[in-house]
């Protein structure tokens, strides 16, 4: 049976082209980059290559790039290396409750440790209201964290307003923009970001490799402590294929990012217009004006997630129940609660495909066809 | 080429590759998804850990991935500090570690813990006794590398195990990443909490580690998330590299004895030949030593420019450790073992793989001895 991959917020399948760069590099630059001698230089060289890559991808500077192992440790980095060191300055936070786990657990640990976190709400779009922000904002805010698109719904948040209104405030302004990179286009500067999380695994990279930006100046203390590599911010011996398997993936993302962007709109498109021709009853959860084109949650009222979640990957199709970071579990969504509240059903019947490479719009075709077989015959 | 730096770093494998290159192609799912792509890689997940585990001696669900050796190590020790810090503030380790242990150690100082750093003899060994002493009501942890990276001591990890099990209250880490696949270790006999271990270091890919934590102890995490690892290390899994990391375990352990013999007949005859040059002190004692590194001085050198020497004529070696390297500090392993600074300055690092031979050996000691008579005369000049 043909298999159809919709889960590429999950994770992505990795571009041919970025493992044979990292099967090049491990046989032939495998040194320490660390090292003084010539096959260190090779590997420093690559690393350093890779780097400017990645700054060249959001407009920053090849020093304000600290690879990580993912973006789960870009946002650890971010917001316990920016709490700790600047506590001097104050105790509170600000955050989302749509964020990932990486926030939401991460901040959980910071008020653990005595800090103080407001969860910031949203609208049933999945949005944050400026307004509400503002209200929030104190004299010891010293962090405010909030996703540029969320995994799960894809709505896309407004940072630069949100950068506007911290620009006469002393807090640090941090975004995870794991789901967002590679399809929205990103400068550091007009955006008006401290810190910004990436991870290589959601843009056909390889696992296990990711970037925190950190404009020069801001303080924080790192994560992992050790030998001076990534300039004494992060510690341990450079992920030197991973990095340059995520350049690889860096460059191509760059030349199909707007192309990428306008496909996964039609392929959207078409998942619902061929949803709306079987005459299901479904309702889009999101904001399909304000989101990120590849990410399509839909509520299929009747159903069941995990029913639907089963009857989907016998026919074929990997789709997922919210974000599959949340191991295993498939607990409800908190993404959802916050946007329709504990009680809605939205809860329990809403599924997330999300689209990526190698699809074509007969795999979307058939996938919502099938799709809207199941929820039929679930409903019947 | 002769490649003289694993300690560095190795050379991935070929069988490794392959599984890498295989996995990173086809199973892109993640583990954490419930669809049959994730399901799938969730099965190979487990099978690396089931193969590491069984390797090391050890239970699957005493094993956790992690980014590698830095990564581990901070995760043992920080999380260890985090977890028990209302039972006691005061950790013991040595003055010889890698700085991923040192400078975990030195964060917790400005943390209000109180740290230990036991001294070692001439032949970088710590003493028993010293151990004994240092060890307080309020000490959490004992932090004490197998192998050590800049001159190959083996530190007496049973012993020190045996002796800290009348402190049922303290935990024992061991950095084994030099040591694994090269010198045997029983986690078990020698009564070991904690374990570190790093792909890169026996030809898997870097950027892949473990963390062993014996059944039963607590830790609090270093990366909050997803809860994958058990909720011990948050982050989707970088499947490809932790199945090529049990592939090349799985290599490493394969013939044991015999790649140790090969690496200690190498080893043995780059001293003999070493030491017959007149500028030459080998720094690696002669007892309780890995099979795989071998540190000498070159008197009147500095380490840097004979390593650049090599690396001209294709000889890759180091100066200390690679993670220092750039500082240009001398080894502080040697500095502790009372070798004057010197002499430190001018200690040069080889280290092996089971993939070395003993023709490579003999040319790279007419490298060393060409060089430093070409240097020579540059360099009594310069004096
Ligand atoms: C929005 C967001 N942030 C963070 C992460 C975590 O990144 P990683 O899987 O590289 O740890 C993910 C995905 O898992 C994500 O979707
Ligand atoms: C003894 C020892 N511990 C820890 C490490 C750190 O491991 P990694 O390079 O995987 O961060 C190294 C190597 O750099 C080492 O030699």
């Amino acid at each position: 049976m043909d298999t159809i991959y919709l889960d590429h917020a999950a994770t992505t399948p990795v571009h041919p082209e970025v493992v044979r760069e990292m099967v090049g590099c491990l046989e032939k630059t495998y040194g320490n980059p660390s090292s003084i001698h010539g096959i260190g230089r090779q590997a420093r060289r690559l690393v350093d290559q890779a780097r400017n890559l990645a700054a060249q991808s959001i407009g920053a500077k090849f020093n304000e790039i600290i690879f990580t192992s993912g973006g789960t440790e870009a946002d650890n980095l971010a917001l316990i290396g920016t709490a700790f060191a600047n506590r001097n300055r104050g105790n509170h936070i600000i955050t989302t409750s749509i964020e990932h786990p990486a926030i939401l657990q991460t901040c959980k640990y910071l008020e653990i440790n005595g800090f103080d976190v407001t969860y910031l709400p949203v609208d049933s779009s999945g949005r944050v209201d400026i307004d509400t922000l503002k209200k929030h904002l104190r004299d010891d805010t010293i962090l405010v964290s909030v996703m540029y698109a969320n995994n799960e719904v894809g709505t896309i948040q407004p940072i630069q307003e949100i950068a506007q209104l911290l620009s006469n405030h002393s807090a640090i302004f941090h975004t995870d923009a794991v789901q967002a990179y590679g399809l929205l286009p990103i400068d550091c500067e007009d955006l008006g970001v401290d810190l910004l999380s990436v991870s290589a695994h959601k843009i056909n990279g390889p696992k296990g490799i990711g970037f925190l930006y950190a404009k020069n100046g801001v303080k924080f203390t790192p994560h992992q402590y050790g030998g001076e590599q990534e300039r004494k911010r992060r510690a341990g011996t450079e992920n030197v294929p991973g990095i340059v398997g995520f350049a690889k993936a860096i460059e191509i993302m760059m030349k199909k990012r707007v192309e990428n962007f306008h496909r996964y709109e039609q392929l959207r498109r078409l998942f619902i217009d061929t949803l709306n021709d079987r005459g299901i009853s479904f309702e889009v959860n999101g904001d399909l004006k304000n989101g990120l084109p590849h990410i399509l949650n839909i509520s299929f009222p009747e159903t069941n997630v995990e029913q639907m979640l089963v009857n989907l990957d016998l026919e074929g199709i990997a789709a997922s129940g919210g974000s599959a970071c949340t191991a295993g579990a498939v607990e409800p969504s908190h993404v959802l609660k916050a946007m329709f509240g504990a009680h809605s059903e939205k809860l329990f019947n809403s599924v997330r495909f999300s689209f990526g490479y190698g699809l074509t719009e007969e795999n979307i075709q058939k996938a919502a066809e099938k799709t809207a077989d199941i929820v039929k015959r679930l409903t019947s | 080429m002769i490649y003289f730096d694993n300690s560095a770093t190795t050379k991935p494998n070929e069988e490794v590759l392959d599984t890498f290159h295989k996995v990173a192609s086809i199973y892109y799912g993640n583990p954490s998804s419930v669809h049959s792509f994730g399901l799938q890689t969730e099965k190979l997940l487990a099978q690396a850990r089931r193969q590491i585990a069984s390797l090391l001696n050890v239970g699957e669900s005493e094993i956790y991935f992690t980014s590698g050796g830095t990564e581990s190590n901070n995760l043992a020790i920080k999380g260890v500090a985090n977890q028990f810090r209302n039972r006691g503030k005061h950790l013991i380790t040595t003055k010889i570690e890698h700085p991923s242990v040192e400078n975990a150690c030195e964060y917790l100082k400005k943390d209000g813990f109180d740290i230990t750093y036991l001294p070692v003899d001439e032949n970088g060994r710590i003493h028993l006794d010293d151990l004994k002493k240092a060890i307080r009501d309020d000490t959490i942890l004992v932090s004490i590398m197998h192998v050590n990276n800049e001159i190959g001591v083996i530190q007496p990890i049973e012993e020190i195990g045996s002796l800290l099990q009348n402190y049922p209250k303290i935990l024992f880490h061991v950095d084994v990443v030099q040591g694994i696949g090269k010198v045997p270790i029983d986690f078990h006999k020698s009564q070991i909490d904690l374990a570190t271990i790093s792909a890169h270091k026996f030809h898997g890919l870097k950027g892949t580690g473990a963390l062993y934590v014996r059944e039963g102890v607590k830790l609090t995490p270093l990366l909050h998330g997803g809860n994958q690892e058990k909720g011990l290390r948050s982050g989707t899994e970088n499947v490809p590299g932790i199945v090529a990391m049990a592939k090349a375990l799985r290599l490493a352990f394969e013939d044991f004895n015999q790649k140790r013999h090969e690496m200690e007949k190498i080893r043995d005859y780059l001293r003999h030949e070493l030491i017959k040059i007149d500028q030459t002190t080998i720094n690696t004692p002669e007892m309780h030593i890995a099979p795989h590194i071998l540190n000498f001085s070159v008197e009147g050198f500095k380490a840097e420019v004979l390593v650049n020497t090599f690396s001209e004529k294709q000889l890759y070696v180091s100066t200390t450790s690679a993670c220092s390297s750039k500082r240009n500090e001398p080894s502080k392993t040697l500095l502790a073992m009372g070798v004057d600074q010197k002499r430190a300055e001018s200690s040069i690092r080889i280290s092996l793989s089971y993939e070395n031979t003993i023709q490579e050996a003999e040319r790279a000691v007419k490298v060393i001895k060409s060089s430093i008579e070409k240097l020579l005369p540059v360099m009594r000049g310069s004096i």
